[in-house]
């Protein structure tokens, strides 16, 4: 009976918590590459290249890249370029005031970004980068020309555009339109394009004896699919390196707990046979 | 001289005795304090609170010498335990798991008593004593969480202190005054280090030695509600109990040994528990310019935080309704005499009237206060004829099952962002802990008793 409802308990716990980012948009699952070496050294390399210019990591030190198995060397000549020392930390030369000016506010420092966007018993910070690098579009009305699925009229542009190429966004929305009152409500598909400029054609359809609820959905049409499945593959190895970059312990924490529940097994074996020893003569 | 004493130890422990109670001591704390021999699952967490004390106690001398109590630097000085001190990362993750495990022992202790009955006379003050570090636990717990000083640690403590601001005329002033400044700032952080890592920790560990002592005077109960003092043998030793060390030390490090497997799990594999042990919006250093849009407590807050917002102006009226029946009720069918019979009637009938013209948050932190402040009362609220669950009626049973549901339920929406439906049901819920409570003298006399054994019920390991 107690553990019905517990279970009924944990149930509720995990399903109604809100799977979606701010924006809505649902966040895809970012490949699992924590333990790939070889992705987390090119998502190092495209952190220092594309992210740090903006973005501090103020928790990291340039020489803790050696845990993913780069030697100072080269993490000098191929990752550093304002004359920094390997053991220094991945500070920014932009001033929060000049930072507000240019985007509106402050780029976040990403030391723990990674860990900071996750959802409770839900997607990871990853998943949440992952999604969030590969929804950007054109949009001829913000400031900066790119706006973003995950996080709407985000101040940051579209850093990685070259690697992804030109893409072109279209959602499609189902609208009810209130009518009079005493009158059947309608509905309308709305389909808003966004060219790879950002400017938008909007075209708008009744649609006749539709039984459903409010939804948009979006899609992408890539100009050159290869240079954007590249891109996606790069982004997975970015997103990886994030979420190793917001813990770098996280492998060897695991590993550890592994030796240190053995060692708390046997120990419990043993403080069980010496419970029993002592306790044989209580009647 | 005060009177000589006799003293059998002889060599250094002998010097010692002579002027020290060590081994007078060390025989009625330890292997001459008997306790039933008839424990079970439920009383090894009293041990483990104290171990999880120690481990937060050992932890926290560790993480202050790296922590730097300081608005600027606090967030990036965690970062830097996590990264750059050595093993700072596993101290930190025993520190922070160590927070919550706290709660999940304390409040499965505090289930033992109210199952067994054990704060019943003549453990009222032990049980007096607990609460007392229960509310200890909770204002360790909230000073200790602002010290990360990330976006839940910085708006859950404008939260919080916010509360006193509904306090009817000094409200104000006293958040301020709390504060240190008219928002949560460098001088909050460092009043709530020094009160996290001095002033409640004196006062915690100073209770838990009252709360042993209190206990080693009166004995221990046992599942059955049974006094084992009351059948002794010839050597005035009860029948029913054995040495604690070594039976119960022993008995202990085998739950210690399962607690840690438990505990390292969790500290080595999900140290954020899925974002409730740490919550994840945490990882943002605190920006007072951005209210995040959902702040939610810690999970071990939540049901006391849902009974708070559940309170709103609607909910008052059910409140003020509740008073006057009870007060009309006490007033025709109370057992009270005398004055009381019309004072207790009145005080109800002004807190009805008072319901509806102080303002709904500030009945919220009465509620919220409340719902803690009630369990001092405990011993005096149970009237049941029998001490322990074992030996009351089938349907008490169910009244405690509801219980434990209810406050999981309310613990489960405090993590949620309010709806209307949510809202409703952690007022219901809220109806039912403090009716729980309030309705004890009633229904915990109520129905058809077993008769409870002579001696405890105990079937050889």
């Amino acid at each position: 009976m107690i553990k019905k409802l517990l279970g009924a308990f944990a149930l509720m716990l995990t399903c109604t918590t809100a799977m979606a980012a701010e924006g809505g948009y649902p966040l895809e699952r970012a490949p699992d590459r924590l333990n790939d070496v070889a992705s987390l050294q090119n998502g190092a390399k495209l952190f220092v290249n594309y992210c740090l210019n903006c973005h501090s990591a103020n928790s990291m030190r340039y020489n803790t890249l050696a845990e993913i198995g780069l030697t100072d060397d080269q993490i000098r000549k191929n990752l550093m370029f304002t004359g920094e020392k390997v053991g220094d930390l991945m500070h920014v030369a932009m001033t929060p005031a000049d930072a507000k000016n240019w985007f509106g506010s402050a780029p976040p420092d990403l030391s723990v970004m990674a860990r900071a966007k996750s959802v409770n018993a839900g997607p990871s910070g990853m998943d949440y980068i992952y999604t969030y690098l590969r929804t950007f579009y054109r949009d001829a009305s913000r400031p900066s020309g790119w706006n973003n699925l995950v996080f709407p009229n985000v101040g940051m542009p579209h850093v990685l555009w070259e690697l992804q190429g030109p893409r072109e966004m279209t959602s499609v929305a189902m609208h009810e339109i209130h009518g009079k009152p005493g009158e059947e409500a309608g509905w309308e598909r709305v389909t808003t394009t966004y060219d790879a400029q950002g400017y938008t054609t909007v075209n708008t359809e009744p649609v006749a004896h539709f039984h459903g609820h409010e939804s948009v959905d979006y899609s992408f049409k890539a100009a050159d699919p290869a240079r954007t499945a590249a891109f996606d593959n790069d982004v997975a190895d970015l997103s990886a390196f994030m979420g190793w970059m917001a813990e770098p312990v996280h492998l060897y924490r695991k590993k550890l707990g592994v030796w240190v529940l053995l060692f708390l097994a046997l120990f419990l074996v043993v403080a069980w046979r010496l419970n029993a020893a002592f306790w044989k003569d209580v009647k | 001289m005060a009177g000589e004493k006799t003293v059998e130890t002889t060599g250094l422990l002998g010097w010692l005795d002579r002027r020290f109670p060590v081994t007078s001591t060390w025989k009625a704390h330890l292997s001459e304090y008997y306790a039933p021999k008839n424990f079970n699952f439920w009383y090894f967490f009293g041990s483990l609170a104290l171990l999880v004390l120690v481990i937060q106690i050992v932890t926290g001398i560790f993480l202050v010498m790296h922590y730097k109590p300081d608005a600027e630097r606090a967030f990036q000085s965690v970062e830097y335990i996590m990264r750059e001190v050595p093993w700072g990362w596993l101290v930190r993750y025993m520190h922070s798991t160590g927070a919550s495990m706290f709660f999940v022992v304390v409040y499965l202790h505090m289930l033992r008593g109210l199952f067994y009955g054990s704060y019943r006379k003549p453990r009222e003050l032990v049980w007096i004593f607990g609460v007392a570090i229960f509310l200890c636990l909770m204002a360790e717990a909230f000073f200790g969480y602002l010290l990360p000083w990330g976006q839940m640690s910085y708006w859950g403590a404008q939260v919080i202190v916010n509360l006193f601001s509904a306090i009817p005329f000094i409200g104000p002033d006293l958040s301020i005054w709390i504060r240190g400044d008219y928002v949560v700032s460098d001088a909050t952080l460092n009043r709530f280090f020094s009160f996290h890592v001095i002033a409640i920790p004196l006062v915690l560990i100073g209770l838990v030695a009252a709360h042993l002592v209190a206990l080693h005077e009166v004995g221990s109960n046992n599942p059955d509600g049974i006094e084992i003092k009351g059948k002794k043998d010839r050597y005035g030793r009860p029948v029913d109990g054995i040495p604690f060390h070594p039976y119960y030390t022993v008995h202990d490090i085998m739950g210690v040994a399962g607690f840690l497997i438990i505990f390292a799990a969790i500290v080595f594999f999900a140290p954020e528990m899925g974002g409730y042990f740490l919550e994840y919006n945490n990882f943002i250093p605190a920006d007072q310019f951005k209210t995040p849009p959902h702040i939610a407590p810690v999970w071990y807050f939540t049901p006391f935080y849902s009974m708070l917002r559940a309170t709103t102006d609607d909910f008052t009226w059910v409140l003020a309704g509740a008073a006057i029946v009870a007060a009309v009720a006490l007033f025709l069918k109370g057992k009270l005499s005398g004055i009381w019979r019309i004072a207790v009637p009145v005080v109800l009938i002004v807190i009805a009237v008072l319901l509806r013209t102080i303002d709904a948050k500030f009945w919220g932190v009465v509620a919220m206060g409340g719902a803690v402040l009630i369990l001092f009362f405990l011993p005096w609220l149970d009237h049941s004829p029998v001490k322990s669950i074992r030996y009351r009626p089938g349907w008490h049973k169910w009244l405690y099952g509801i219980f434990i549901v209810n406050f999981l339920v309310l613990g489960y929406l405090g993590t949620q962002p309010p709806t209307e439906a949510f809202n409703l049901t952690a007022q219901i819920g809220t109806l039912i802990y403090l009716g729980f409570f309030l309705l004890m003298p009633v229904w915990s006399r109520l129905g058809t008793f077993k008769p409870v054994p002579d001696r405890v019920v105990f079937h050889a390991h």
